[in-house]
């Protein structure tokens, strides 16, 4: 799996209150959640995302707030995975739950400039933008068979049938 | 190597002898706990599953109430979902009647017990760190899945630990402690780590105003807050729980990641400055900035003991002109607790508004939003740019003893400054 696209580039802890403000959670439509993404950031953000784009963040990205509507409101803008130096703890598990893929690479955010094409590559581990390139740690097996499966409600419907209990 | 109370409880839970820092194992959740604002996603996704049973109705408890009433009919209409969910799955613990913000609410029930493992989808469920609990929060789509199945995965965390040592000068209190400490490791300095509170002068706060200080891990990046349980915990649950549990606490030569020592007698009363809980100093340093808004209460310091340090102050003055001062008690039991102590009318009559219970103004989108020109003095957890409504207002976090000073002044202001 291969995620490519131009970088937007944003600071260091970046709280969900600026990914999505409180404002805006009334709703599950992710249209209306993409609307409100980085809100007061970045105005009209989602107008800006090409497909397959990527958000590189700084330290602690996502810390604040458990709103899960932050990663779905980033997701549904069209982006395809985060990059940052680190990523809060709930963020970072919700977001792989529905399946924008957090990777954590310090070298990646220090050459990644904002507009730039990136790709990241999950097979061999790799970010890569222009001439430079960074290794990725591999993510553990916890979280490995909740991205193999699609995200964690795909893994819970797996589950579920092995269980005979879905309805 | 002894453990530290984090492995211990985590070990229990997974149904081992002994963890170790970092590995990953499956533990099993003693209460599944959501809210008005994480609770419709959370459900949404149990269904989207295909799932049909909760693992157990009786650990699954849902505090609808932290911004109530609804502020439309979006809001409304998913919370309702959540109700029809409750029924349909036999849950009896669904709040959903102006009962309040659940950090508060859940403990002054007796459900949260030492040595407890609770997940409940909002940050700052850390707060059950002071009952000797582990309260971990999670996303809304992790709580889906414990629904269902009741259990989880966790990384099994480092600890560090923060003493509070000293006797605090007259206006200097537990929020105080917390912000020091949230200056001292930063927004991210206990990133994935349990804080572990201790030391004398924590043995010496009350139960409530220890929440205070639990409820701020998250602010720190923690994955939880613990406080070893004591008589004043055992008291505490005496007139709230029937239900047996036994304290959970950390070996003497348990290893911690490392030891923070906050000498509380050094501090005088501090505040955070715009746009984050780490940005602190010593209220002297900020004194004399004008404000428009006071905001005393919510989860962090909305108790009995908040609002009576506010009135300390308070008392025999007004509120300056130009200030609005908004109150937000917790919880209904706290609000009926208040008016029946009299705090309320007193309140009012300063010219105070009291909100109804919950999460009032903290969360920016209804009872007390901010504009682009205000300043505000909250005794909240968050002042990140925007969190309050504008992200060109200014939002500084403090004790109810400065915000009240503050509310008199009409501009930031230590309680020394005021004459009684």
């Amino acid at each position: 799996m291969i995620m490519k696209g131009r970088v937007h580039k944003v600071g260091d802890h970046i709280d969900t209150d600026q990914i999505i403000p409180a404002r805006f959670l009334g709703s599950l439509d992710p249209k209306v959640l993409a609307e409100g993404c980085f809100f007061n950031l970045i105005p009209q953000f989602a107008t800006t995302v090409g497909p397959g784009d990527i958000v590189v963040g700084g330290d602690n990205f996502g810390c604040g707030s458990s709103r899960e509507h932050a990663p779905i409101a980033i997701k549904a803008t069209g982006i395809s995975c985060v990059v940052a130096r680190s990523f809060s703890r709930i963020f970072y598990r919700s977001a792989i739950n529905i399946g924008l893929p957090a990777v954590v690479c310090a070298d990646a955010v220090a050459f990644a400039k904002n507009g730039d094409e990136m790709a990241v590559d999950f097979d061999r581990g790799v970010v890569e933008s222009g001439d430079k390139s960074a290794a990725f740690a591999a993510f553990g097996p916890s979280i490995l068979a909740i991205i193999a499966a699609g995200g964690l409600v795909p893994f819970m419907s797996q589950r579920l049938v092995s269980q005979g209990a879905r309805a | 190597m002894g453990l530290t109370a984090t492995q211990k409880i985590v070990a229990s839970h997974a149904g081992r002898e002994r963890v170790e820092v970092g590995e990953t194992v499956t533990v099993k959740v003693d209460l599944a706990m959501a809210n008005d604002m994480t609770g419709p996603l959370a459900v949404k996704q149990f269904r989207a599953a295909g799932a049909t049973r909760v693992f157990d109705p009786d650990r699954i408890c849902i505090v609808a109430g932290r911004h109530m009433p609804f502020r439309d009919e979006a809001f409304a209409k998913s919370v309702g979902g959540v109700g029809e969910f409750c029924r349909e799955q036999g849950i009896k613990n669904f709040f959903a009647n102006m009962e309040g913000m659940d950090h508060a609410l859940v403990p002054d029930l007796g459900y949260i017990r030492p040595g407890m493992l609770v997940c409940n989808a909002d940050s700052h469920t850390c707060t059950y760190g002071a009952m000797g609990a582990w309260g971990l929060p999670m996303g809304s789509t992790d709580m889906a899945y414990i629904f269902a199945f009741g259990e989880t995965w966790v990384r099994v965390p480092e600890s560090i630990r923060v003493r509070y040592t000293g006797r605090p000068s007259r206006y200097v209190t537990s929020k105080d402690y917390v912000l020091a400490t949230e200056g001292a490791l930063g927004v991210d300095g206990a990133r994935y780590k349990t804080i572990e509170f201790s030391g004398p002068a924590l043995d010496a706060l009350s139960v409530d105003e220890r929440f205070t200080i639990s409820n701020m891990g998250i602010e720190m990046g923690a994955k939880t807050s613990f406080m070893a349980p004591d008589a004043k915990t055992k008291e505490y649950l005496a007139s709230r729980t029937k239900v047996p549990w036994q304290a959970v606490q950390s070996d003497l030569d348990a290893e911690f990641e490392r030891t923070v020592d906050i000498d509380v007698g050094k501090l005088e009363p501090v505040i955070a400055k715009p746009h984050s809980p780490d940005n602190v100093v010593p209220v002297s340093e900020v004194k004399g900035i004008r404000v428009t808004q006071v905001c005393i209460g919510t989860c962090t310091n909305g108790r009995i003991i908040d609002l009576q340090q506010a009135l300390e102050v308070l008392r025999g003055h007004k509120v300056a002109p130009g200030v609005r001062l908004i109150v937000t008690p917790a919880t209904n039991i706290i609000t009926r607790e208040a008016e029946k102590l009299g705090l309320l009318d007193e309140f009012r009559a300063l010219g105070a508004t009291i909100n109804p219970p919950g999460c009032g103004p903290c969360a920016g989108w209804h009872q007390g939003a901010l504009g682009p020109d205000d300043v505000c003095v909250a005794t909240h957890n968050r002042n990140f740019p925007g969190r309050m409504g504008s992200p060109k207002a200014h939002v500084y976090l403090s004790s109810p003893y400065v915000a009240a000073a503050t509310a008199i002044a009409g501009e930031i202001a230590s309680p020394e400054a005021i004459t009684p």
